[in-house]
């Protein structure tokens, strides 16, 4: 698989999570200065230059359930908390909205205007400070530079990266649903109809040639869909249209946004399956956390700015209820990772989360963290 | 999807195709190109279906109704690395003496008996030039008289020497052609005919080479690309069938690499096609969308193009369509 295709997914991603906490921070009516300062944060710490540093290097994708690790850091990296029921629902809506990016994206070179599409967006959220917005600049001319001159074929393959990585996750979110953009069995509705991709032709038509070349005859032919041509290729410049709308803020509205839990998908049992058999490759997963959140940098709360909970239900029993039913198959165990027998490895460890330590960070069970730690030092 | 069919000279009459009972899969297909393999035994009345999950491959076969009656998963072969090492393409190869099934994967490239209940043959892929930032991988395969050929991530083809039975698979040439990864390889049906080019291999630049099979293989033809990749090609009677990932499919004849036909066939880059071996003109004769559904196989399940199968990506299950 691709082994350039770990930012695009995180910076997706990460951008849909600002979407969804933009909204909830509204819904839940939280102070605006407070709710700048939590995306602020959360902003800067993502395109901090020593992670994005460690996140650019050519890597193979991680699980979802490392993956989660980070945006649970990441959504923690100022004054807001979220319980384990809220994060879970968190990450269910940002890898469901970017499944439905990677796969309605008409070229696969698309997926790097979505990305632009998220950048654009937080810029917006972050106008007032130089500083930031200087840091997503820098950004944007990484991703130019990483990815401004891959060739189809090298996107095509990061396409697929990205659907393996999404692969079998069919998470029914409502608003989707009512926007008739996903069925009532998860699946994601495909168009078949609008503009074709930039650089194809509208289906319907047979040319055939003599040996010399000539166009001898035209025979059209009824496609099925009902297309029209592209009007404007999207810009990949610094600034410009992206044409394409995929990857811009959906949730401006302030509607509530819940995921249905009950009647997952069967198709999702087999799968799911080796995701909890204890995962031989957790070490490496392990190792490439620590690298990647030692360039996170958290800065602890300071002063006497008290920290809230954002709630991403609209109810406390609405959460406490989401909690206890949430199926177990659909449940990210976050990796606590605390002392192994390994001293070197413990110390390294140890001393990159002390620097990333928040205080009042719930503990997770206790069991969760043996059985974690007894894989450890099984391997 | 629009299936490149074929008709016999005195049928006149179009064809349309029906749906027919889905075969069940353990596993979704993975959004690769060219994700379905068939293997027809008419002799024994069963038809074996090959799709890739990701780490894993299933086998299926099926009775003519699509009664499906056994499966079967195969793995990549494990290697040095961090993640579980993914499967590109599984194919069934029919020789003059054996069926091989042949997995490719980003280590290497695995041979078993056509049941796959044995394997007899591993290939580890040498990655030593590849930079850092390249995937390594082998992806398209071919059988070419009692050759087996592979494509790779470099671009180059490997040509497997197949004894009549037994193990003892030797690699004995490594075709230089391409620059860019290859994505598919496709050997005339009709061997043994007056054919001169009979294999054509693809990349993703969309670049095709035509060679001709022999103790040695020879270069015959380049058809330059056009900046998209050509996920899929197929060779028959000295025709090339190439479909684009801008929607196209174009015909060229294999020994000149004249263009005969192009057509606006999609809406979507092609990720399969296929010809029906007994075969005649070639003409649009059938439309058929699978709602809500990216199509990343497809086969016909028999020689006259009497039927056909699809998969799609993240469904576990194998489309069946049949003509009325």
């Amino acid at each position: 698989m691709s082994v350039r295709t770990l930012p695009l997914l995180f910076l997706n991603l990460g951008g849909e999570m600002l979407y969804i906490l933009d909204q909830r921070l509204r819904a839940q009516n939280i102070p605006g200065d407070k709710a700048r300062k939590v995306l602020h944060d959360i902003i800067s710490t993502m395109f901090n230059r020593k992670f994005m540093e460690e996140l650019f290097k050519p890597q193979d994708l991680y699980s979802k359930k490392a993956l989660r690790t980070v945006y649970d850091r990441l959504a923690h990296a100022s004054i807001m908390r979220l319980n384990q029921a809220s994060m879970d629902k968190l990450y269910d809506l940002m890898t469901m909205a970017f499944k439905h990016q990677v796969l309605l994206c008409p070229r696969p070179k698309d997926v790097l205007l979505v990305t632009f599409n998220h950048l654009d967006a937080i810029k917006g959220f972050i106008q007032d400070s130089p500083a930031i917005l200087h840091q997503v600049e820098e950004i944007f001319r990484q991703l130019t530079e990483t990815y401004g001159g891959l060739s189809a074929g090298e996107f095509q393959l990061i396409r697929q990266t990205l659907l393996t990585f999404f692969q079998d996750l069919h998470i029914r979110v409502s608003l989707f649903l009512k926007d008739k953009v996903q069925n009532s069995n998860g699946r994601f509705v495909l168009p078949v109809s609008g503009p074709v991709p930039w650089g194809t032709e509208v289906p319907g038509l047979i040319r055939m040639f003599d040996s010399k070349g000539k166009e001898v005859k035209k025979v059209e032919f009824k496609h099925g869909g009902n297309y029209v041509t592209a009007p404007k290729e999207g810009s990949f410049e610094l600034y410009g249209d992206r044409v394409l709308k995929l990857g811009t803020n959906m949730y401006s509205m302030n509607r509530p946004v819940e995921t249905h839990m009950s009647g997952a998908s069967k198709n999702l049992a087999p799968r799911t399956q080796e995701n909890i058999a204890p995962n031989p490759l957790a070490k490496e997963e392990l190792n490439f956390l620590a690298r990647l959140m030692g360039g996170m940098e958290i800065k602890k709360p300071s002063g006497p700015e008290p920290g809230f909970r954002l709630n991403l239900f609209t109810t406390d029993e609405e959460e406490e209820q989401a909690a206890l039913t949430r199926p177990e198959e659909l449940s990210y165990e976050v990796i606590n990772i605390q002392a192994t027998q390994d001293q070197q490895r413990n110390e390294e460890l140890a001393r990159i989360m002390g620097e990333l330590e928040v205080t009042d960070q719930p503990r997770q069970s206790a069991s969760k963290g043996d059985d974690l730690l007894a894989m450890m030092d099984g391997l | 999807m629009v299936a490149v069919d074929s008709q016999g000279p005195q049928d006149s009459a179009v064809r349309m195709f029906r749906r027919e009972r889905s075969i069940p899969l353990r596993g979704s297909a993975a959004a690769l190109c060219n994700n379905l393999s068939v293997l027809q035994l008419p002799s024994r009345n069963l038809t074996h279906f090959g799709v890739v999950h990701g780490p894993s491959a299933q086998l299926v076969s099926a009775a003519p109704e699509g009664v499906p009656l056994a499966q079967r998963q195969l793995h990549a072969k494990e290697g040095a690395g961090v993640s579980p090492p993914l499967i590109t393409q599984v194919h069934w190869c029919v020789l003059p003496f054996r069926v091989l099934l042949v997995l490719t994967s980003h280590r290497g490239i695995q041979m078993y008996e056509s049941d796959g209940s044995v394997m007899v043959y591993w290939h580890a892929l040498d990655s030593g030039d590849a930079s850092p930032v390249q995937a390594v991988f082998a992806r398209g395969i071919a059988a070419s008289g009692h050759f087996i050929c592979v494509g790779t991530w470099s671009g180059r083809i490997l040509v497997f020497d197949i004894p009549a039975k037994g193990p003892n698979i030797v690699l004995s040439e490594e075709l230089a052609g391409h620059q860019t990864p290859v994505t598919d390889i496709a050997t005339e049906p009709a061997q043994g005919q007056d054919c001169v080019a009979d294999m054509v291999t693809a990349d993703d630049s969309g670049l095709l080479c035509v060679w001709r099979s022999g103790p040695e293989f020879k270069l015959l033809t380049r058809i330059p690309g056009f900046g998209v990749p050509c996920p899929s090609v197929q060779l028959w009677h000295g025709t090339v069938a190439a479909g684009y990932g801008d929607g196209q499919v174009r015909l060229y004849e294999a020994g000149t690499g004249t263009l005969h036909v192009q057509i606006s066939a999609h809406a979507r880059a092609i990720c399969a096609l296929d010809l029906a071996s007994e075969a005649g003109k070639v003409e649009h004769c059938h439309g058929e969308c699978v709602p809500d559904t990216q199509v990343c196989g497809a086969r016909f399940c028999d020689p006259s193009g009497s039927s056909f199968a699809v998969t799609g990506y993240d469904l576990a299950e194998i489309l069946r369509f049949s003509s009325v």
